[in-house]
């Protein structure tokens, strides 16, 4: 059965099958660049053919956004999805789509049920490009949270302590990853104490020292005391000026000291240990 | 370099003011000390500008008074305005969730320190801070 707009095109298409999918195929490797097999192009190019013509054959050939176009749309959005991935370009993987006018057209011939075709493949070639865009978005979030957990490694110093280099701006969302991070690294090392690093801090205003002081006070509540190092000198005068008091919270200028103040509270001998190491 | 129009309305707004704070403030030749304190106090101020004016703008410029160069920054929201200045000036008032040192710490990080503002009407802080 062949609905009215589109006439026997689809029959004069599946007819002529194997010559548009070559068609198609070789328009699309073209820009491609030979970056995907001329095998799994064909699969793939093939299934997505057959699904149009079997929906554009339905009562509701005409609507893209019918069911009828199901198949259709997760075929296009697993391609959008794995061009994506890839690192092909929004252009490359809309010409995957848009190339079977072409094909169409040179290989079975035009005639007046065209256009009707020609609207239904630039409503999914705009599909497509959506969806790619889609994925691209939730690649670069994904990259975004990563980045964000790169910045804050939490590295054991010795046996008990552990050093939090901050590097950057403290926002909210990081500040709340710090102090996830920082915390779960205290439960698996047993550590007693913290020392937080701010030399790569470059000001640390009010919003910051808020977010170090909660840090520290959750860290408390779990018996880890934490050290604030590298405070160089612009920053400890902002800091006085702003009023901001850490009160009995230990800071040191430089990471070397807080490690010394934290080794000297757990009574480890530093002098001892050297000549152990053989230093 | 002429005067820097900048929007704030969201956290990653904040973070481009303190650059272009920081940036004038390289330009104008201040010493890291009154960098820190400038671009400090600037986050300050856009903060308050986002979390109480509702968002609003920054304006970044340098100035000259003929004996020195410096950098002037303005904040301005439409608000709901400062009914009491003095009580926001105090150090621990906060009507929020901050420490209430915003303000009343900005005003000690500058050398020129205005507020304009009404209930209802927006506020609109002026900060400057001069090459030593
Ligand atoms: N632009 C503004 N519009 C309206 N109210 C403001 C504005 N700026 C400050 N305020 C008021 O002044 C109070 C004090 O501001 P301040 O910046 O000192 O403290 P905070 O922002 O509450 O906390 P902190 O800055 O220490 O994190 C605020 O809680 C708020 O009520
Ligand atoms: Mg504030």
């Amino acid at each position: 059965m062949t609905s009215e707009p589109f006439g026997d095109l689809i029959d004069r298409c599946r007819a002529a099958e194997d010559d548009l999918v070559r068609r198609w195929r070789a328009d699309v490797a073209a820009s491609l660049r030979g970056r995907i097999s001329e095998i799994e192009l064909d699969k793939e190019l093939r299934e997505i053919l057959d699904a149009v013509l079997s929906a554009v054959a339905s009562a509701d050939g005409a609507d893209t956004r019918s069911a009828a176009y199901g198949e259709v749309r997760a075929l296009l959005v697993d391609l959008s999805r794995g061009r994506a991935l890839q690192g092909f370009s929004p252009r490359e993987t809309a010409i995957s789509v848009f190339a079977l006018k072409k094909a169409v057209r040179d290989s079975v011939g035009t005639g007046p049920e065209f256009t009707a075709f020609s609207d239904v493949i630039d409503e999914l070639g705009l599909f497509t490009f959506e969806s790619y865009a889609k994925t691209r978005e939730e690649v670069i979030s994904n990259q975004a949270e990563q980045l964000l957990e790169l910045a804050t490694p939490v590295v054991k110093l010795w046996q008990g302590v552990v050093a939090l280099p901050l590097v950057g701006t403290l926002d909210s969302a990081r500040a709340q990853v710090v102090m996830e991070k920082l915390l779960q690294t205290l439960v698996d090392t047993g550590s007693e104490y913290a020392i937080i690093d701010i030399t790569g801090v470059p000001a640390v205003d009010t919003q910051v020292a808020q977010h170090l002081l909660k840090t520290i006070v959750a860290a408390r509540l779990m018996g880890a005391e934490c050290i604030i190092s590298g405070i160089r000198p612009q920053i400890a005068q902002t800091i006085v000026a702003l009023g901001i008091e850490f009160g009995d919270i230990a800071t040191k200028a430089t990471l070397a000291d807080a490690l010394l103040l934290a080794l000297g509270r757990i009574g480890v001998d530093v002098t001892a240990e050297m000549s152990k190491r053989g230093l | 370099m002429t005067a820097q129009e900048l929007p704030i309305s969201g956290d990653a707004d904040v973070v481009r003011v303190r650059q272009a704070v920081r940036a004038a403030a390289v330009q104008a030749k201040l010493s890291l000390v009154d960098q820190t304190k400038l671009v400090t106090a600037a986050s300050e101020l856009a903060r308050n500008t986002l979390t109480y004016g509702g968002g609003g703008g920054a304006l970044v410029e340098q100035v000259d008074n003929g004996l020195r160069k410096g950098v002037k920054a303005v904040f301005r929201d439409k608000g709901p305005g400062i009914a009491d200045v003095a009580q926001a000036l105090t150090d621990g008032f906060t009507s929020g969730s901050g420490m209430g040192l915003g303000l009343g710490g900005a005003r000690r990080l500058v050398d020129e320190f205005a507020i304009e503002t009404a209930p209802g009407d927006g506020t609109t802080v002026t900060v400057v801070k001069w090459a030593r």
